[in-house]
């Protein structure tokens, strides 16, 4: 788990090209404090920075075959090594390391991107083959690792994270407005399209190659649902819950591969509970795990925390979190998280795993990618009741069923049925919308661009963000059932584009801390996505077949207690009197008049209703953090442009 | 009177959620939750301003779109309280 940068292509001279890796790979320190190499190829350069978690004492990078013909910077884990490592010497091969990084090497040398396939893990990987002289650059299935690139000078620049492209002289930090427009309507940017101008992202699950200076990207693997059309024999249910548990075991068990104690994140809630126990029960050291905690009641779930710690018998430390240390830490998260968030939910995240750091650990499991497969999060009840709904247009009780599902929006508990209705679209027309599960959630979040300026609105111009996310479907999208879109939504887009990224990779790899993700292993995805809807959306109980696979693991009261979405004091975590000192600089009507993204004048009010605390709703949040953390990304890389002018300047 | 409560609704919707921006005229038949001018939160915002401003007690039963989604409903809705 690591950093990695490299390029191709052009007519850089050793010299430059040394330079540039040197600038690159500068910037990654974070992502692996352990060790740094750089290597220069007849047209390439690859450079990595090294977290040193499998084959401590032979893993360096960037490696290369025995040949020298091929090369790899790699970043990741390939889970399962052991296996295929063991399969390739019964073939007759011969490794000269321990390392997971040796085996990709050998197995791409035996069957080039073939292998991919193959491949149970999360990574990022540039491998240059000198005889064909082209470069392959590959990412996992879900979107754990990181990979971004640029053209610039007539090579490809590739890097682990932006801000080592942005290290580039002549690169400038510039926000994308399509992106801005696509972040305040869908909260991600949908890929390749970043944040910054010229700076694209390999989308999860593809891979890319060049040659002779041309860019060809096809996806490796692609998420999907069956026909909702064709039935088939269920099996019985018994048999499937069965099955998860041991598939959810051996997907543990095998992210606990490592040459250093792998800890475990434990919120309180099911998820990261089952995968908390699954690793007690088959972890060759005790387990530790890690948890935050929150002073406001509405955000804390400490006593679930301490009663499944106690359950496991593990050793489990606590991170407070308050709404004082986010105003605090979130202009340092936002240098990480490189892309404008609507919520301030990476920063306590950020918090987190340098507790963990500090503790003297470099991985932990985490309960990710559960609500996304098995159909955990409320916006796919909610999309179930508004169908509901909208099968009665003129029911007056229907839609008080929406109270049910949001029980923590007091603002919710007061609405008459007749709004209840209109707030959530529930007419019938819309059925047939690809988007209809998230239209409610797109529409409300677009509310928030009333704050952009008059320019930012004249660049966006008629650009739909929700009409390109509907032609980015695949073409058997239709044929799936509605719970199954909108769960491909969320596992092939805001998963990657938001809560691995921004909530995940980023802010753990800021303190060299990898994150493992046993729901998201590829047999576990395939088994989820095969399973009928009711078995994961049971009327409105959520995550129905993993709650049955968790019962004797978990305590039944975490098992069937409400779920509590993770969430963080947002704007109340900049309300007087606490509100941060630097608030006033970075939003002041001058510096926004500057970056000339937003309406000073409006955003000034809403700064001033933040302030007094009475900026509760949905809109009024995420416009404002998604201001403030835009604000402070480009404040973030302008300096850093600054800082390499001097640097080059200086030189 | 009613053009005087339109004024003030008027002012009180665009300065707390337009954040002053004036821009386009808000017609008194613009709907708040078509045109997303106003959230769930909101509308609880706007009948707290209601009650305090034009003195009227709002119920429950009386949160209701048909009384409040627009400058000319609500401008009604008040009259209609402060008359009986």
């Amino acid at each position: 788990m690591c950093g990695i940068a490299g390029y191709c292509g052009g007519t850089l001279s050793p010299e430059r090209g040394a330079d540039y890796l040197r600038r690159m790979v500068a910037t990654l320190r974070h992502r692996g404090p352990d060790g740094e190499g750089t290597l220069l190829r007849t047209e390439a350069g690859l450079a990595h920075r090294r977290l040193a978690i499998v084959g401590l004492a032979d893993g360096a990078q960037p490696m290369a075959s025995e040949n020298g013909a091929l090369a790899v910077a790699f970043n990741g884990e390939i889970y399962n090594y052991v296996e295929l490592r063991e399969d390739l010497i019964a073939r007759g091969h011969r490794f000269h390391t321990q390392s997971d990084t040796e085996v990709l090497l050998a197995l791409f040398a035996r069957n080039g991107v073939d292998c991919l396939a193959d491949l149970n893990g999360d990574f990022a990987f540039a491998i240059h083959d000198e005889a064909s002289r082209t470069l392959v650059l590959a990412r996992d299935r879900m979107g754990v690792r990181p990979l971004y690139y640029a053209e610039h000078e007539g090579a490809l620049f590739f890097a682990s994270e932006i801000k080592a492209l942005l290290a580039l002289p002549g690169m400038t930090a510039e926000i994308d407005p399509l992106a801005l427009d696509q972040i305040f309507t869908l909260w991600f940017p949908i890929p390749p399209r970043t944040a910054f101008r010229g700076i694209r992202e390999l989308p999860p699950g593809h891979l890319m190659t060049v040659r002779d200076g041309r860019i060809a990207i096809r996806p490796w693997w692609q998420a999907s649902f069956p026909d909702h059309r064709e039935t088939t024999t269920p099996r019985p249910p018994h048999d499937r819950t069965e099955e998860l548990r041991a598939l959810l075991a051996d997907a543990t068990r095998l992210r606990l591969r490592a040459d250093v104690p792998v800890g475990a994140y434990l919120s309180g809630g099911l998820d990261s509970s089952f995968i908390a126990a699954l690793a007690a029960e088959t972890a060759p050291h005790d387990l530790r795990t890690f948890s935050l905690t929150f002073d406001s009641a509405e955000h804390d779930e400490s006593g679930w925390q301490r009663k499944m710690a106690a359950t496991l018998g593990v050793t489990s430390e606590s991170v407070a979190c308050d709404a004082q240390a986010i105003a605090a830490l979130f202009p340092e998260t936002m240098r990480h998280v490189e892309s404008p968030v609507l919520r301030t939910a990476p920063v306590p995240l950020h918090l987190l795993s340098s507790r963990v750091r500090e503790s003297g650990m470099k991985a932990v499991l985490t309960g990710e990618g559960a609500d996304e497969l098995f159909a955990g999060y409320d916006i796919f009840r909610e999309a179930r009741v508004r169908r509901f709904c909208g099968r009665q247009p003129g029911s007056t009780r229907r839609p008080l069923l929406f109270q049910r599902l949001y029980p923590y929006l007091p603002g919710l508990k007061q609405q008459s049925p007749e709004y209840l209705a209109r707030f959530f679209a529930t007419g019938s027309e819309t059925f047939d919308d690809p988007l209809y599960s998230h239209r409610p959630r797109f529409r409300s979040t677009a509310a928030a661009k009333l704050f952009f300026s008059a320019g930012l609105r004249r660049e966006i111009g008629d650009y739909d963000a929700t009409a390109e996310l509907a032609e980015r479907l695949p073409a058997d999208f239709s044929r799936w059932h509605p719970l199954h879109q909108a769960q491909y939504l969320e596992t092939a887009f805001l998963l990657p584009g938001y809560i691995l990224s921004s909530q995940g990779d980023r802010v753990m790899m800021a303190n060299g801390v990898e994150g493992r993700f046993p729901f998201l292993d590829p047999r576990v995805v395939d088994f989820a996505a095969a399973l009928p809807p009711e078995a994961k959306l049971c009327g409105l109980r959520e995550k129905h077949i993993l709650k049955q696979a968790a019962h004797g693991l978990v305590p039944a009261e975490i098992v069937n207690r409400p779920k509590q979405p993770y969430r963080a004091p947002d704007s109340e975590a900049f309300t007087a009197p606490a509100a941060a000192a630097w608030l006033d600089t970075a939003l002041s009507p001058e510096r926004l008049a500057e970056t000339g993204l937003f309406n000073p004048p409006a955003v000034a009010k809403l700064k001033d209703k933040v302030i007094r605390g009475q900026a509760t709703g949905f809109r009024d949040n995420a416009a404002f953090i998604g201001i403030l953390s835009t604000e402070l990304l480009r404040d973030a890389f302008a300096a850093q442009s600054t800082q390499h002018s001097a640097q080059t300047g200086m030189g | 009177m009613s053009d005087e409560i339109k004024t003030t609704v008027r002012t009180f919707v665009v300065e707390n959620f337009l954040f002053g921006d004036d821009s386009q005229p808000l017609a008194s038949d613009l709907s708040f939750i078509d045109n997303d001018l106003i959230d769930s939160t909101g509308i609880l915002e706007l009948v707290g301003f209601l009650e305090e401003r034009f003195a009227i007690t709002v119920a429950d039963a009386d949160i209701v779109p048909a009384n409040l989604d627009t400058i000319d409903r609500i401008a009604g809705f008040i009259a209609r309280k402060q008359a009986a």
